[in-house]
């Protein structure tokens, strides 16, 4: 990683890499730090009343926690599995380990944090981004975060960015208590009910009103223990008229048995603030990404979503915004990527409920090597949202005959006094373009690499600058990896 | 004959597309910074011949021989013979988003070069080559060849010709589709092309407004996938006047 944040250029053809990366495989994410059993606590696998029990205690919770854990897990217990998706059987909650944590505590300064799992973190390039780019850092490892800092200057202007444990137990706790799981309820699926039970780490934000923070803060999700889920619950308020970007990185090394990933992330707009919410999913490929996020806009509010998703082995990915407020607006700009063994369902929803709100979506998916990807949406406007105007585009590309890419977008509309329009493309690289390109001087897997990053890069040029760099890597490895 | 002299040899070269021969054996030598025009009726094999010479895989070589520069290159990957020097420009450049001009242009150059390409120096070029062919500086942050109209697609082929300076160049018929002003302004810049390099130009044609301001060194006519008749430049003026009829279309 640090090879590749040399040079961050945005574009794939600045950058002088590519003989290197010729060389380079997803090692650069699959590597696994063996965890010594003597400094990690596992709790044992599967998933009882017992055993969240377990957590809750591991975890100092508050009493409220607990019931709400218990409660929890009793509507996973009497919620089915999705039916209407990638197929997931073979995910067995009996062989998965909902908590395992280092036995260090977190820490505010990096030299502190245990050498093993630092490296791990040296070799994905979190604190050399930190130091560049970022106004504040977490890094969760498994299921509890290890280290997370924030610029004093932020800090001052009253920003709070803190691991979700210590605003629990703290003196967010009652900011915390209103607004956990109130946007992503447990009944809302199974697999936000599981997280209701075991959540573990993620990020608390808050950020006062009117204050803007001019660089991103970033949280690093890195899940390393085999067989392992990860729960990490990222909750951001952003007061009126605030405006923050916020960015989360995912990673794990690549096992032959399935772990999970089920986090949730809530997200409070409120009155003319704006929000930008960035991802880079790079999950390896025997995870299940069972992930909900969610935003609300109040009168004014801007949520913005930059997504990219690669890893997994299969992903239920839809970020919804509600569009409470008057006037708020939401826009979804995401990228797919399904290599070999991948079925990665992905897509945005959009709920019109203030008058004149407006939604934009504009995605890109890839399929490749037998990857299934499929788009999935949902604009829902409701009858009070009077003006409303949304927006669809979606982008597909199958780069051989054996991948598949198929569109489901819903649109449902409860008044006639709003806008709704809709695109959907379906295509493949054409030979003739990359002869083209290759007519130049660039070798086919080159050509083909600069055609696929140019469809994804109404994406990436979204994202700044190093993590539109690491994005085009990512496609540089998918395309070379077949 | 000295092949080292010689440029690009073509020897007996036979081509099919879909199993359905197009070139009989083409026989054609060019020298460096020889200018050669190529005019031939609608599906005399004009484009075939471009095509298969930088090796689009849709167009089959089944015979013959290519040596450029000396070397066999009949059967090698089009990147490659891209990087020996060779260029085409093409009849109906291919639109690609999210790619723009000018990063396409230096990816390409560095590609072939082999070295960095040198930020400052390049976008000077990059903007004085705009210029002399009246193309928009907005071009060239515009994804490649995306929106587009005709001409100034083939102005985006001369600048990518002019920017790469190749040793040997097909240009496939750059003049189709343009208005007066378009040739002329396309004219200009080949003109220069021939001025500031030694590289040879293959020009395939079948107008020969293009030609006006251009020196030419050699003429042929391609006829049913047959070199029918070669000579210097005042063989177009006789196609201009008689057609093609006179070489038995």
């Amino acid at each position: 990683m640090s090879e590749m944040r040399k040079d961050p250029a945005i574009d794939i053809a600045e950058r002088e890499d590519k003989i290197i990366l010729n060389d380079v495989n997803r090692e650069l994410y699959d590597f696994i730090d063996e965890e010594r059993e003597e400094d990690f606590y596992r709790m044992e696998e599967g998933l009882t009343e017992e055993i969240v029990r377990q957590i809750s205690e591991e975890k100092h919770d508050p009493e409220w926690m607990l019931d709400f854990r218990l409660k929890s897990l009793e509507i996973y217990n009497q919620t089915p599995v999705p039916d209407w998706g990638p197929p997931i059987d073979g995910l067995d909650m009996d062989r998965i380990s909902t908590y395992v944590r280092s036995k260090s505590d977190m820490v505010g300064s990096w030299d502190e944090v245990p050498e093993d799992i630092k490296n791990a973190f040296d070799k994905l390039g979190i604190p050399e981004a930190e130091r560049e780019s970022l106004a504040g850092v977490g890094a969760q490892y498994d299921s509890e975060l290890v280290y997370h800092n924030v610029r004093e200057d932020v800090a001052a202007s009253g920003v709070i960015y803190t691991d979700m444990e210590s605003a629990l137990t703290g003196e967010y706790e009652e900011m915390v208590k209103e607004h956990f799981m109130k946007l992503v309820p447990p009944t809302d699926h199974k697999f936000a009910a599981l997280h209701g039970a075991v959540w573990s780490g993620g990020s608390f934000v808050y950020v006062p009103k009117g204050v803007k923070v001019e660089i991103p803060l970033q949280s690093y999700f890195r899940l390393n223990a085999k067989g392992a889920g990860q729960f990490e619950h990222t909750l951001i308020i952003v007061d009126e008229g605030a405006d923050l970007h916020f960015i989360e990185g995912c990673s794990a090394p690549k096992y032959n048995i399935a772990n999970l990933h089920a986090g949730c992330v809530e997200l409070y707009v409120r009155k003319n603030a704006k929000l930008r919410y960035s991802t880079i999913e790079n999950w390896s490929k025997n995870m299940y990404n069972l992930n909900t996020k969610r935003a609300i806009c109040e009168e004014g509010g801007i949520i913005e979503w930059v997504s990219g998703s690669f890893g997994s082995h299969e992903s239920y990915l839809y970020p919804s915004s509600v569009l409470k407020g008057d006037g708020s607006h939401a826009e979804f700009t995401g990228v797919t990527f399904a290599g070999r063994g991948q079925n990665l369902d992905t897509g945005a929803k959009m709920i019109h409920i203030g008058k004149n709100t407006t939604s934009f979506i504009d995605t890109k998916s890839i399929c490749k090597d037998g990857g299934i990807s499929t788009y999935r949406s949902s604009v829902v406007v409701a009858k009070s949202a009077e003006g409303a105007k949304a927006s669809v585009n979606c982008g597909s590309l199958m780069l051989d005959s054996i991948s598949r890419s198929d569109t489901v977008p819903a649109i449902e509309m409860r008044t006639d006094k709003a806008d709704v329009g809709h695109e959907a493309k379906i295509g493949r690289i054409s030979d003739e373009a990359v002869f083209y390109l290759m007519s130049r001087g660039l070798p086919e897997a080159e050509a083909r690499a600069m055609i696929v990053s140019g469809f994804a890069n109404p994406v990436s040029k979204e994202l700044p600058l190093e993590y539109a760099a690491e994005m085009n890597n990512l496609i540089k490895l998918e395309m070379e990896g077949g | 004959m000295d092949t080292k002299e010689i440029l690009l040899s073509i020897r007996d070269l036979t081509a099919s597309v879909e199993e359905e021969e197009i070139l009989h054996g083409i026989n054609l030598d060019i020298r460096p910074g020889e200018t050669h025009v190529l005019m031939g009726p609608n599906g005399a094999g004009k484009s075939t011949l471009g095509n298969v010479l930088m090796g689009n895989p849709v167009y089959k070589q089944t015979g013959g021989s290519i040596l450029f520069e000396g070397e066999e290159i009949s059967g090698e990957s089009t990147d490659k013979r891209a990087k020996r020097g060779m260029f085409l420009s093409f009849q109906n450049p291919l639109e690609v988003p999210g790619l723009s001009l000018d990063a396409f242009i230096r990816s390409a150059l560095r590609e072939r070069t082999g070295k960095p390409v040198k930020f400052m120096q390049f976008n000077r070029e990059l903007m004085d080559k705009m210029k002399l062919l009246s193309m928009d500086p907005s071009y060239a942050e515009r994804d490649l060849n995306v929106g587009f109209s005709g001409g100034e697609k083939k102005k985006s082929e001369i600048l990518q010709l002019l920017m790469m300076k190749p040793k040997f160049a097909i240009l496939d018929e750059t003049d189709s589709g343009l208005d007066v002003d378009a040739v002329k302004t396309v004219s200009e810049g080949i003109r220069a092309f021939q001025q500031e390099s030694d590289g040879a130009l293959l020009i395939i044609t079948h107008n020969a407004n293009i030609l006006k301001s251009l020196s030419v060194d050699k003429t042929h006519v391609i006829v049913k996938g047959k070199l029918v008749a070669s000579g210097d430049a005042t063989l177009i003026d006789e196609i201009g006047k008689n057609g093609f009829e006179a070489f038995g279309e």
